[in-house]
């Protein structure tokens, strides 16, 4: 038995399968949760517009994810003869792979993280940056002008929001005193008025409607607007190629999600620090609060119509970076004034 | 205070919110969709859908090959040929319908003198090739011995406004 434990702390050969392993279990509830969140969106668009969305295939339709990804895999992958081979297929790749990397530094309970950094937000925040790059590439390899205008508005929309993004972070990390999203959570600790949410409450607003904007979705899915775009970068996408980019979009929005409820809404943490809410495990807590964001990312799609670029453009950077710049210097100065910096 | 007042609408977002809790209500209305395969919404007994070709009671064809149906027809989808059968009627040997050059306006009927040719209440007769869509006078005939219950009420009900 030491031999056994000795075996998976030490030997290299030992650590690789264990660090497979979390990746493994990491990665494949997080394919499952995507497939279902495709599901769950067609489910409450089509409540919202009094439709009942999929129901045929299995109880309640609930093996549409299955099929939908059965059928894409089958499909002919369609590579344009104009197009840059070896970069179009590589750019799903690096989108897909950007939204799954990121999971590394998110702690899904105390302890339970697979790399627990201490420059966990920064890390993130490279990571997601790092995500548009598939999506320029996908424009630029497609060799085709709705695709390359999708990419610009999706690189250009993507960049902008990430400033405010920042700025969002630094003002959770200025309250907590460290980097790592562990400590994140830990300084949330109490009751859910003590979460970041409500101290930090425009934060909080500004946050969602930029991982709105990052994650090209409604109202800001102008890089794949139907209607004038025919469907972005994604355009030319077909089959298992296409399937990575659908996969990963919905991977990065639940990513954003956890990242919400770690930076504002107290990560793993019940909302009632009492038994016997603290009994339940803190993953569920996790998911549930994560839910609850895909479920308003969802809801927005439902609600609100798209936006002008040039209104997308105006409200990054005339209306969030101001507020979000303004919001940092106020927090810092209440912290600094009132004497609660975070002692390091 | 006008200006006060759509300051204090924009940064308190209470239009966003008003429109959120209104697409929440409607994701808890009853749904309207029916859900087809399973349930099915009425049909007008007028319904013009798939063709049949009616019989008598006892078992004797109506259609006494007049070719009104073929003559009216505006896409001329209907092919007719007759000659005088064995015991000196009437009949066709040949009605053919095209089902793809078919608009569905139900001059056929309208024009028929026996009632024969009927445009049903059926409206599920899809294909997987185009070739079954040419119907012939056997299938024209088994739709016939299919639906008449449902034609015959049809027409029944209908009789009033004509």
């Amino acid at each position: 038995m030491a031999d056994l434990i000795n075996f998976f702390t030490h030997h290299w050969l030992g650590q690789a399968i264990v660090i497979l392993a979390e990746c493994l279990a990491v990665t494949i509830p997080l394919l499952v949760a995507v497939a279902y969140m495709t599901y769950a969106d067609r489910k409450i668009w089509a409540s919202i517009q009094l439709r009942r969305g999929p129901n045929v295939v299995g109880p309640f339709g609930l093996l549409q994810p299955m099929a939908d990804g059965l059928k894409l895999l089958l499909k002919e992958t369609i590579v344009p003869s104009s197009a840059n081979g070896v970069l179009f297929i590589i750019a799903p790749m690096i989108a897909f792979m950007t939204a799954l990397i990121a999971w590394a530094v998110v702690p899904f309970d105390n302890g339970w993280v697979i790399a627990d950094i201490n420059v966990g937000i920064l890390y993130l925040f490279a990571i997601s940056s790092l995500g548009v790059y598939g999506v320029i590439i996908a424009g630029w390899a497609s060799n085709s002008k709705y695709a390359f205008l999708g990419a610009l508005r999706s690189a250009a929309q993507m960049v902008s929001y990430e400033v405010s993004i920042g700025f969002v972070l630094i003002t959770v990390l200025l309250c907590v005193g460290s980097l790592n999203l562990t400590k994140v959570v830990l300084a949330q600790s109490g009751w859910f008025w003590s979460w970041f949410w409500l101290p930090l409450l425009p934060m909080f607003v500004i946050f969602f409607v930029s991982a709105l904007a990052e994650t090209n979705r409604t109202p800001f899915d102008l890089p794949m607007s139907e209607a004038e775009l025919v469907q972005g970068f994604q355009t030319e996408y077909s089959s298992m190629p296409f399937a990575l980019f659908f996969l990963g979009e919905y991977a990065n929005m639940i990513l954003l999600s956890a990242l919400g409820s770690v930076l504002f809404l107290g990560g793993w943490m019940s909302p009632v620090p009492y038994a016997p809410f603290t009994l339940i495990p803190g993953v569920i807590w996790f998911a549930l609060k994560i839910a609850f964001l895909l479920f308003v990312f969802s809801w927005t799609k439902g609600t609100l119509p798209r936006y002008r670029y040039d209104q997308l453009m105006r409200l990054g950077w005339k209306v969030f970076l101001p507020v979000s710049l303004g919001w940092v210097v106020l927090t810092a100065a209440v912290l600094q004034f009132g004497g609660w910096v975070p002692k390091l | 205070m006008a200006s006060l007042d759509r300051t204090a609408r924009a940064f308190l977002l209470s239009e966003l919110v008003a429109g959120f809790a209104l697409t929440l209500k409607y994701m808890f209305k009853p749904k309207v969709t029916v859900n087809y395969p399973y349930e099915k919404g009425p049909l007008s007994p007028r319904f013009r859908g798939e063709h049949a070709l009616r019989r008598y009671p006892n078992g004797e064809e109506r259609c006494i090959a007049c070719k009104l149906c073929e003559a009216i027809c505006p896409a001329q989808a209907i092919t007719i040929e007759a000659e005088p059968r064995d015991d000196g009627s009437r009949r066709t040997t040949r009605y053919d319908i095209d089902m793809t050059k078919c608009i569905y306006c139900g001059f056929c009927q309208e024009a028929c003198p026996v009632d024969a040719i009927v445009e049903g209440p059926n409206f599920e007769f899809s294909t997987e090739t185009r070739e079954e869509l040419m119907y012939n006078k056997e299938k024209l005939l088994a739709n016939g011995d299919r639906w008449e219950p449902t034609i015959a009420a049809n027409l029944h009900s209908d009789a009033p406004y004509r």
